[in-house]
């Protein structure tokens, strides 16, 4: 199982401080978190991608690949890439030449994006949000997947003769995740092309989660993908911990009443019952997780939100340290322990490669493409 | 034939509240009716005021409470709505309004419902028509063309130049329960049970 740090990169004023960072002291922090990521055993560092103050990541593969130069190991991802307004001929291009820079550490999770506003300003209209989802990542697909691409489709100008380059490290194309909180066809999506799923479950109650993904499993059995529990799946996560969990709510306490997403709204205490946020010592954090399997099943990749809301890069890299030395450890532990026999891994660049390579090249069942 | 369930959603703010009063008034006549009909029904009541907090914290956070999801769902299981709100500054009350902004878009769509208010003096009555009225047809909701009006004068005595207030409960719960009868189970397709199949979503990519 893998476990990683997602970030959105928001610029928010600490509200115990009053202080705020400049765009470059944040984008230093993201990198910092990636790096402690990797420094901490963690396997996944996840960018977001937006087009508005007060966030910073308008350009993941530029972040991506300059920590793909200072790192070794982990994997480097998104959290989420806007599928509906970006040209999907870029995403092909931008993730191929990163995924070789990276040497193959590379997945991407696509995301319809939630900011009304972003879809006219790159010229889409959003009430085409699903539809641009699903047009974008069919052309997408194809573009890694075949040498020529002729194409024709409602939202983009066609293409004859065309050949993304560079083509994908090793002929195999980079792992893709399909993320929404809340739309079914996105689900469907996902089960269809046998990709991952994953639902950002930080701010939904656990029935909202379970549904999403059970409506995922059972179509990734019906599109002859495998078993519904062998369907990828991950989750996010949140949580903010310290040795002493009253220390930890007191600590958090002003984080949560500012944070944009929920400041003003349901008090710490009501928001962490019914979500799957966790203030407290790290047992909690490790009970709290291992909790999450209950309702989604056996899964293959865990992220959690860590630097938000203002709280200082110190304390955010203290969060990592109490992640890679007390929590992470005890999750691979019993989640491996817990795992139903045969249930499969989250696809890496070398796992995909030799999947590949076992099969002999004249034996390759053609690609599943999307029908024309 | 299986009970009809009847939801009476009331934003009265004072315990009791005319908002109730009326509302529970509407909602006997209309089990009344129905029973002349020979259909059984059973009213539950939602009030508002108990989830004042959690309509709130739905608005900034984008889900509801446990407590705030239950009430939710006996409206959306609802075979008629009965609604009823204060009128403040010529329009419902803002509590009624977050309610029926926080259902999923088509919740109501197709929903037989009956609009009630209160309010001081008689002058504000038409606010049912100009401002209830058009909400809930936003909604694709079925609303009966009686709207009842009660002003704090209508719980006296009757006046000969218009209807009294039990007659006009009697025509709106009469308009109520026919719309009940008349009116199909709605078609609440659960897309996460039946979702729409990929190669649909393709197709309609493809052919626009």
């Amino acid at each position: 199982m893998q476990f990683g740090v997602f970030t959105v990169g928001d610029v928010t004023t600490d509200p115990t401080t009053g202080r705020t960072v400049s765009e470059g002291d944040r984008i230093a922090s993201m990198v910092a978190l990636a790096l402690k990521a990797e420094e901490v055993g963690l396997d996944v560092f996840a960018s977001g991608e937006h087009h508005n103050p007060p966030f910073v990541p308008s350009s993941p593969t530029t972040l991506l690949g300059y920590i793909a130069a200072r790192t070794e190991r982990i994997i480097l991802s998104t959290s989420t890439t806007l599928i509906t307004t970006n040209d999907p001929v870029k995403i092909a291009e931008d993730y191929a030449m990163l995924q070789h820079l990276a040497g193959g550490r590379v997945d991407l999770m696509m995301g319809r994006g939630n900011t009304g506003p972003v879809y006219p300003w790159f010229g889409q209209d959003i009430r085409n949000g699903i539809l641009l989802a699903v047009e974008n990542y069919a052309l997408l697909h194809r573009l890694w997947r075949e040498n020529v691409v002729d194409w024709e489709g409602k939202f983009r100008t066609p293409l004859t003769g065309f050949t993304s380059t560079p083509r994908p490290l090793d002929g195999v194309p980079p792992f893709v995740w399909h993320g929404s909180i809340r739309s079914p066809e996105i689900a469907e999506q996902a089960a269809y092309y046998g990709d991952g799923f994953f639902h950002n479950n930080i701010f939904w109650p656990p029935e909202h989660v379970q549904r999403m993904v059970s409506l995922y499993r059972r179509r990734f059995e019906h599109y002859g993908h495998g078993p519904a529990d062998h369907a990828i799946v991950g989750l996010g996560g949140q949580v903010f911990m310290r040795a002493d969990s009253q220390a930890a709510v007191r600590e958090f306490r002003p984080y949560f009443d500012h944070a944009p997403v929920y400041g003003g709204g349901p008090s710490l205490e009501d928001y962490m019952e019914q979500t799957p946020l966790t203030v407290g010592s790290p047992q909690q954090v490790i009970d709290r997780t291992l909790g999450f399997r209950e309702f989604v099943g056996d899964y293959q990749r865990q992220l959690f939100l860590i630097d938000h809301a203002g709280l200082p890069l110190k304390v955010v890299l203290e969060q990592l340290d109490m992640l890679g030395e007390l929590v992470v450890p005890v999750l691979r532990r019993e989640f491996e322990a817990m795992r139903a026999p045969g249930v499969p891994d989250a696809p890496t660049h070398a796992s995909l490669l030799a999947a590949r390579s076992a099969v002999p090249a004249d034996d390759r069942a053609p690609l599943r493409l999307p029908v024309r | 034939m299986t009970s009809r369930s009847i939801v009476v959603v009331s934003a009265g703010l004072s315990q009791p509240s005319s908002t109730r009063l009326l509302a529970d008034r509407l909602a006997v006549a209309t089990v009344e009716d129905l029973r002349g009909r020979g259909a059984t029904s059973d009213v539950q009541v939602i009030e508002l005021r108990d989830h004042a907090r959690d309509l709130v914290d739905h608005l900034l956070t984008g889900f509801p409470s446990p407590k705030l999801r239950a009430a939710i769902d006996h409206v959306l299981g609802a075979d008629a709505l009965i609604a009823v709100t204060p009128i403040f500054n010529a329009s419902y009350s803002g509590l009624f309004k977050l309610f029926f902004d926080v259902l999923e878009r088509d919740s109501l769509s197709g929903l037989p419902v009956l609009i009630g208010a209160t309010g001081g003096t008689a002058r504000h009555s038409l606010a049912l028509d100009h401002a209830v009225r058009p909400l809930f047809a936003y909604l694709n909701a079925g609303v009966v063309p009686t709207a009842v009006y009660a002003a704090s004068s209508d719980w006296g005595q009757d006046t000969a130049a218009e209807p009294a207030l039990a007659d006009r409960i009697d025509r709106a719960a009469r308009e109520l329960a026919g719309a009940v009868i008349t009116h199909d189970p709605r078609d609440r397709a659960d897309p996460f049970a039946s979702p729409t199949p990929f190669e649909d979503l393709l197709r309609t990519v493809r052919e626009g």
